[in-house]
């Protein structure tokens, strides 16, 4: 049985398809990563799987249980960490998270047990008394990812679960979630922009419009992107993109003033290139693909050039949604 | 983890036993935030206390007796009180509107509990803390020359426990269509501020012009109010000559066609309404997303 099960997804607010028929699989134990644009469905899709939406159409699992038919086995089945917070700031840590234990209907003697290993694992045990409004917004963050573990759960979901966040307290809620992951088999689903962090998955599916364009290791879509990308400010720019299709017929495209293609053994290829290219370079670097790489080959567009249109699409979505 | 039993809903059929955990532990929080809260705690007393130390005595003067033994600061008091437990039982709603806006109710709607048992919690919370907000009330009472007595205390409480139930239920049918707190701050305005002040808080809804008499009688706040008002003229000590025991003066209770309404019919009235406004507030809440 696979941790979650998607299939044929499809999710409408009124005129605007927010998901697009999605399928997919996560397998136990796995952590797999929704990648793409604010608006492009994400979201919508982890508020289908965790039932704060019911879908248009299509079928889904979590845990082996129907995600409209089970709502209930479901909800006891998954952690969630949003990307907007949804701690009680007047109460305290400790009763933020007895409040969830209760809900959750956790034992007594776990419960007190998880609750202060969890929070000296985040780091917060010390505070573990103080109004959650006193916390900066990191130790927010990790209070929630506490949270969202406390009650076991076998699937995780974590949506931006470090938007906003300075690199360090990324690196250790990332620290914690994979030393969890190995000790309780945890099945992760997690959404992203920054790139760095989809490395951390095992699978990621590329999503576009609704619609998933890609599903694949984060090495093998980096390689689908063709080797290594080799970027060039040339004096003519228009001389140099004609060269390059011409003479080392290759598929150029422009992106921040600097000519970009890939190759699939610089190492090779560049001694050859620097001696017969005849336009002149000012300057060049090779480095490996990443996935904003991979979603410009795949999208066209790079993720962060959408991302202001993109916001507006999402409230919209978000008012549709509630109302 | 349990059965594989299913129904159209997508609600498992729940055991009793964990309706009991999520009426508990809403409930439980909303406490725990209350008790963690003086300064709501003092002003949702300093308005009513405000109005009668402002109506009461302005009043008093001008208004002189209302029935025998019976002054304008023995008629309001029992009013605000009733008002007091108003305000509270409505602010149940305002916390759900609250918490959709802060974020808190993502995790409510998430965690496996019923829709029906969170809009339960929520008013046994709500009751709970209304109740004591009225009792609170009480120790004024010498102040303002009321007499109290320890039955009409035991009386109070199941009447305003229902008002409170009641009213809470309309706060959270009115808060599950609302997305803003403004939104809800307007309804407070156009709808619930004429209903207080049409119920009888401030002077009896009898020798009124006819609208405003209709209004104040298909006002449900009106016999709330009327409850708790007859509950404390039964104990006032009358003046000397006036025989005990006559029904209420007609110019002080509410009639309805010709009937003048007693301590139960009110209850009744406001109890009955009550279970219609929880359902319409359960059947509301339940069908959101």
């Amino acid at each position: 049985m696979n941790a979650i099960e998607i299939n044929g997804i499809v999710k409408k607010f009124g005129q605007l398809v927010a998901v697009d028929g999605i399928s997919f699989n996560v397998e136990k134990g796995e952590i797999f990563g929704f990648l793409g644009p604010n608006g492009a469905g994400k979201t919508t899709t982890i508020n289908i799987l965790c039932t704060l939406l019911l879908p248009t159409s299509g079928k889904a699992s979590v845990n082996g249980f129907d995600v409209v038919r089970e709502r209930r086995q479901v909800q006891r089945s998954i952690g969630l960490v949003f990307q907007d917070p949804t701690l009680d700031d007047y109460l305290t840590a400790e009763q933020n998270l007895r409040f969830h234990a209760y809900a959750y209907g956790v034992p007594r003697d776990v419960r007190e047990k998880r609750m202060t290993e969890l929070l000296e694992l985040m780091e917060l045990n010390d505070r573990r008394r103080s109004r959650v409004s006193t916390y900066s917004g990191g130790m927010k963050r990790r209070l929630e990812v506490a949270r969202g573990l406390l009650h076991h759960p076998q699937v995780l979901f974590l949506d931006e679960p470090t938007l906003g966040l300075d690199p360090q307290t990324r690196r250790h809620i990332w620290d914690y979630i994979t030393t969890l992951r190995k000790q309780e088999n945890l099945s992760i689903l997690m959404t992203t922009h920054y790139m760095d962090e989809a490395e951390y998955c095992d699978r990621i599916a590329v999503i576009d419009h609704g619609k998933i364009v890609a599903l694949d290791t984060p090495t093998r879509l980096k390689d689908s992107v063709g080797g290594d990308v080799v970027s060039l400010q040339a004096d003519n720019q228009e001389q140099a993109l004609i060269e390059l299709k011409e003479s080392f017929k290759l598929s150029p495209v422009v992106q921040n003033g600097m000519v970009s293609f890939s190759v699939p053994r610089s190492d090779v290829f560049l001694p050859e290139f620097l001696r017969s290219f005849r336009s002149g370079i000012r300057s060049i670097s090779v480095r490996r693909p990443t996935l904003d790489d991979v979603f410009l080959k795949l999208t066209g567009r790079a993720i962060r050039e959408q991302e202001a249109g993109a916001w507006e699409q999402m409230r919209r979505m978000m008012g549709a949604m509630n109302r | 983890m349990g059965t594989d039993e299913k129904n159209d809903g997508g609600d498992e059929p729940m055991k009793i036993a964990e309706q009991w955990r999520g009426i508990w532990v809403i409930a439980y929080r909303d406490l725990l935030r209350f008790t963690g809260d003086r300064i709501r705690l003092v002003s949702a007393l300093a308005m009513p206390i405000i109005f009668l130390v402002i109506f009461g005595a302005g009043f008093n003067n001008v208004i002189g007796q209302l029935a025998p033994g019976i002054d304008f600061m023995k008629f309001v008091y029992p009013g605000i009180i009733a008002m007091t437990v108003l305000n509270s039982s409505l602010m149940s709603g305002l916390s759900i509107v609250w918490d959709r806006e802060f974020g808190f109710l993502r995790e409510v709607l998430v965690a496996p509990l019923s829709r029906g048992s969170v809009v339960a919690g929520k008013i046994v919370g709500s009751a709970v803390i209304s109740l004591a907000q009225g009792i609170i009330m009480l120790v004024i009472a010498p102040i303002v020359d009321v007499r109290l007595t320890a039955m009409l205390v035991l009386k109070l409480v199941p009447v305003l426990l229902i008002i409170s139930i009641s009213i809470s239920a309309l706060g959270i049918l009115i808060a599950s269509r609302m997305r803003s707190q403004q939104g809800f701050q307007l309804v407070m305005m156009v709808l619930l501020m004429p209903m207080t002040f049409l119920s009888g808080v401030m002077f009896p809804v009898n020798n009124v012009p006819v609208w405003m008499e209709v209004i104040s009688k298909v006002n449900p706040l009106t016999y709330g109010v009327d409850a708790v008002r007859q509950l404390f003229l039964a104990v006032q000590p009358l003046p000397a000559g006036i025989p005990a025991g006559i029904p209420m003066p007609s110019a002080i209770g509410v009639t309805v066609f010709g009937r003048t309404m007693g301590v139960l019919d009110d209850t009744l009235v406001v109890a009955g309404l009550g279970i219609l406004l929880l359902i319409m507030a359960v059947v509301t809440f339940s069908r959101q997303e």
